[in-house]
């Protein structure tokens, strides 16, 4: 009933293949870009803006990339903080370099230059699949790592072996550093997301990305049918990895303000990619649940838990053992999830979608 | 199944807004978080320190009704020593009750990412032997304190008591570390002193991820025969790395840990193999002193503490219970300048700047021969103090040596470097001068 396409005609061909054909899809679109673009930094605290959604906006982006290369290209990647970590590292080397110049061009650049290391680690993609390739690009993981450590060049030869985000200017706002505020800082993350998000998906359903599932799909029917490996596999990693660069940058740009080697290792890489198999393999809207989930959900958990227990149970709970429960809670999920949707978040939405589509009449 | 999970979660969301707005906003209050790691790869040192934290301040709430009048609200946070959680922490706390007075962030990766909101958000940073070492230059750095010495000062005070025990020129110190900005830090001041002082140094350093797998290390340590070794280490690579140094019969009078490879939990586990180990510290230990008796006292024996009574007086313990009395003395001072009970962010910096701890005052409150006194000014955000090196006897740790104050001479001006560095790399960098 709710989401009934009857009487909505589509008499082009634009119409037919719209990304969203059906009406309420539309309206669903705009009201979720007037929310986020509107009310939630208009009602949101600094906390709400700067703990909860700045980094959710981050891991998205960076489980979109991750996404683009494991859900649509089949290729399974170790390697997502260490990604990020070149974009975070080549957005602060350049604006070292070019203080003027507006912070907001470095951070797409620097999607270029993970880009380029991503798409040298995916090399061994055409000759080894599946664990294989785990296994390659948990290396990079680990290189890369290493190089943040023992590069001194990298983090400008800090006595701290950190980088530090100086202060910089957008458009006369000041948009990175402690003056920033977190309603800026939120916005301009929102802005990247989705226009990053539509990029993709316009990608993806063009001809790159169909090459791309084609790969996934049946790597050696796709050659028998014109797709090139090498373009579609090292395309498919140099997207993802520029989506995971520019990730990174936000994340030590606009959320934590300094980082040292610590925010890039294999536990990201493992929490991005439990982001994109909880959101749904092959699905943007998976991304977005993931994130949401495997970010947000501890956050509130740690948060709330305790008045809660407090207020309705004659118990107290500390705040590590909030921590705790959180963790075994995440876990859980994890584990219940893989055995009853294992196609994720995204494909629940779609059930919800065809169940309120038949609504009041299940048959 | 999905109505009653949608229900509960709905009520559940209910009445925690319902309880958040219902915490009254009482009168003069001291809110002090403190961000801790009881889980995590280094719940082992992080449990001790916020017990330790928590139970002097909470002691003071009971002895005394608080601090000048005004409870303190001691709240945790658990960061798991990460630094996501840790901004995420800041962020929760800060605003919480009247304010966050001061953080005291225990990791040097959320000391880094907080040191530039201190400014903006007006509430003093307290890294208490650790963090920034250059944040010691108070005129650089006007919201960020590093009492009782940084790792720079603590490393010219083990180069002397080498020096002194046998003298250091000619000699070849090993210098293990943890290969993270904070194992690497005292590196440009060994390049500084080793012509200066006459001695030559090698570096081993151990990844994070050979922590406990340190084999290799050693094997190199015994191939370059240092007289002495110097360690900055942390966690599980402290007792593995003392096991490693037994195994291959290094002296272990001859190897000197820096403060944080010095507790019980590092030694604990090594046991007798480890006698005769040594480490710097700046905090005294054992309950000897009537300020721990009043901890135990009011806190511990009436089960308002976290910590076991054995672990009270233990080294982290003290350590975060000698957090807890400068946090309280600052907000006395505080309290003394602008004459409110109840103070904000930017009266704490102020009482922050104005820290004197002396030998009366720590006679007064119960730590004679706790630590060495401290005095901060607008200029000095590192309050001169002093360490002292501990010896391992097989089963605790004895207090062997007087307090050795830093080179400050040598040091001062790689702060001054460091820090001008530092503020380089900014725009928009508030600096204060000192009159």
């Amino acid at each position: 009933m709710f989401y009934r396409e009857a009487g909505q005609y589509k008499a082009t061909y634009e119409a037919d293949s719209a990304k969203f054909p059906i009406f309420q899809d539309k309206l669903f679109i705009w009201a979720y870009l007037a929310i986020g673009f509107i009310a939630v930094p208009f009602f949101g605290n600094e906390f709400f803006l700067g703990a909860i959604m700045i980094p959710f906006l981050v891991f998205t982006l960076a489980a979109i990339g991750l996404n683009i290369l494991t859900g649509f290209t089949g290729q399974i990647s170790l390697g997502t903080g260490a990604f990020m970590g070149v974009g975070a590292y080549a957005c602060y080397k350049m604006t070292l370099a070019y203080p003027d110049v507006n912070i907001l061009i470095f951070i797409f650049a620097s999607g270029i230059f993970s880009a380029i290391v991503g798409m040298f680690f995916g090399l061994p993609s055409l000759r080894i699949k599946g664990f294989y390739l785990v296994v390659t690009t948990l290396a990079a993981q680990f290189f890369l790592e290493w190089a943040f450590i023992r590069i001194p060049w990298l983090y400008n030869y800090n006595d701290s072996g950190a980088i530090e985000v100086p202060q910089r200017e957008a458009f006369g706002i000041i948009v990175t550093g402690a003056s920033a505020s977190a309603e800026v800082r939120y916005i301009i993350c929102l802005a990247v997301v989705v226009i990053m998000t539509w990029f993709a998906s316009n990608i993806i359903s063009g001809r790159i990305g169909r090459s791309w599932m084609m790969i996934r799909d049946m790597d050696i029917a796709a050659e028998l049918m014109g797709v090139r490996p090498l373009y579609a596999k090292l395309s498919a990693f140099a997207v993802s990895s520029f989506y995971c660069g520019v990730a990174g940058a936000l994340m030590v740009f606009m959320w934590l303000g300094a980082a040292e080697v610590e925010s890039f290792d294999y536990n990201h890489s493992f929490e991005v990619l439990f982001m994109v198999i909880l959101g749904g393999l092959g699905s943007l809207l998976g991304c977005f649940l993931g994130a949401a989930v495997i970010w947000i959900l501890p956050v509130m958990i740690r948060d709330w838990l305790p008045p809660i227990v407090d207020a309705i149970t004659p118990f107290t709970i500390n705040s590590s053992q909030a921590d705790l429960v959180s963790d075994i809670i995440i876990g859980v999920m994890i584990v219940v999830f893989l055995i009853m949707e294992p196609l994720g978040l995204a494909r629940l939405w779609a059930i919800i979608k065809q169940k309120l589509r038949v609504w009041p009449f299940p048959y | 199944m999905l109505k009653k999970l949608v229900l509960g979660a709905a009520a559940l969301g209910f009445v925690a807004t319902a309880q958040m707005t219902t915490i009254a906003k009482a009168e003069d209050t001291l809110y002090l978080p403190s961000m801790s790691y009881r889980t995590g790869p280094f719940a082992g040192a992080g449990g001790p320190i916020a017990n330790g934290y928590a139970d002097y301040l909470n002691m003071l709430n009971e002895r005394d009704g608080g601090i000048g009048g005004a409870k303190v609200i001691v709240e945790e946070c658990e960061t798991a020593y990460n630094a996501q959680k840790g901004v995420e922490c800041y962020e929760a706390t800060k605003g919480n009750n009247a304010g966050a007075l001061v953080y005291n962030p225990y990791s040097t990766g959320i000391t880094l990412q907080l040191i530039p909101k201190a400014p903006v958000d007006e509430i003093p940073v307290l890294s208490m032997g650790y963090g920034l070492s250059a944040a010691a230059i108070g005129e650089k750095f006007p919201w960020t304190f590093n009492y009782p010495a940084s790792y720079w000062s603590q490393m010219s005070s083990i180069l002397q008591h080498i020096d002194a025990n046998g003298g250091i020129k000619g000699k070849k110190i090993g210098f293990i570390y943890l290969d993270v900005g904070y194992g690497k830090e005292p590196i440009p001041l060994l390049d500084k002193l080793a012509p200066q002082m006459g001695f030559e140094w090698v570096g081993f350093p151990v990844g994070v991820k050979e922590m406990q797998a340190q084999g290799a290390t050693w094997l190199s340590v015994r191939k370059e025969r240092p007289d002495w070794m110097i360690m900055w280490g942390f966690g599980a690579m402290n007792p593995t790395a003392i096991k490693e140094a037994a195994k291959i019969r290094f002296p272990m009078d001859k190897f000197i840990g820096n403060w944080w490879a010095g507790a019980h939990a590092d030694l604990e586990p090594v046991g007798e193999a480890g006698k005769g180990y040594l480490s710097s510290n700046f905090s005294g230990i054992g309950t000897d002193f009537p300020a721990l008796q009043d901890v135990i006292k009011h806190v511990v024996d009436k089960g308002n503490s976290q910590a076991d009574k054995d672990d009270v007086g233990k080294v982290l313990y003290n350590r975060g219970l000698f957090n807890a009395v400068i946090v309280a003395e600052a907000v006395r001072a505080a309290q003394k300048a602008t004459g409110k009970k109840a103070i904000t962010g930017a009266d704490m910096r102020l009482g922050l700047e104005k820290f004197v701890l002396d030998e009366a005052r720590l006679k007064e409150i119960g730590l004679e021969g706790f630590t060495a006194p401290i005095k901060a000014s607008c200029k000095d955000h590192e309050g001169a103090g002093a360490i002292f090196i501990q010896q391992w006897d097989g089963s605790d740790w004895k207090r062997t040596s007087d307090l050795i104050p830093p080179m400050t001479d040598v040091v001062l001006p790689l702060l001054q470097e460091a820090a001008d560095k530092y503020v380089a790399e900014q725009t928009g960098w508030k600096t204060q001068s000192c009159g």
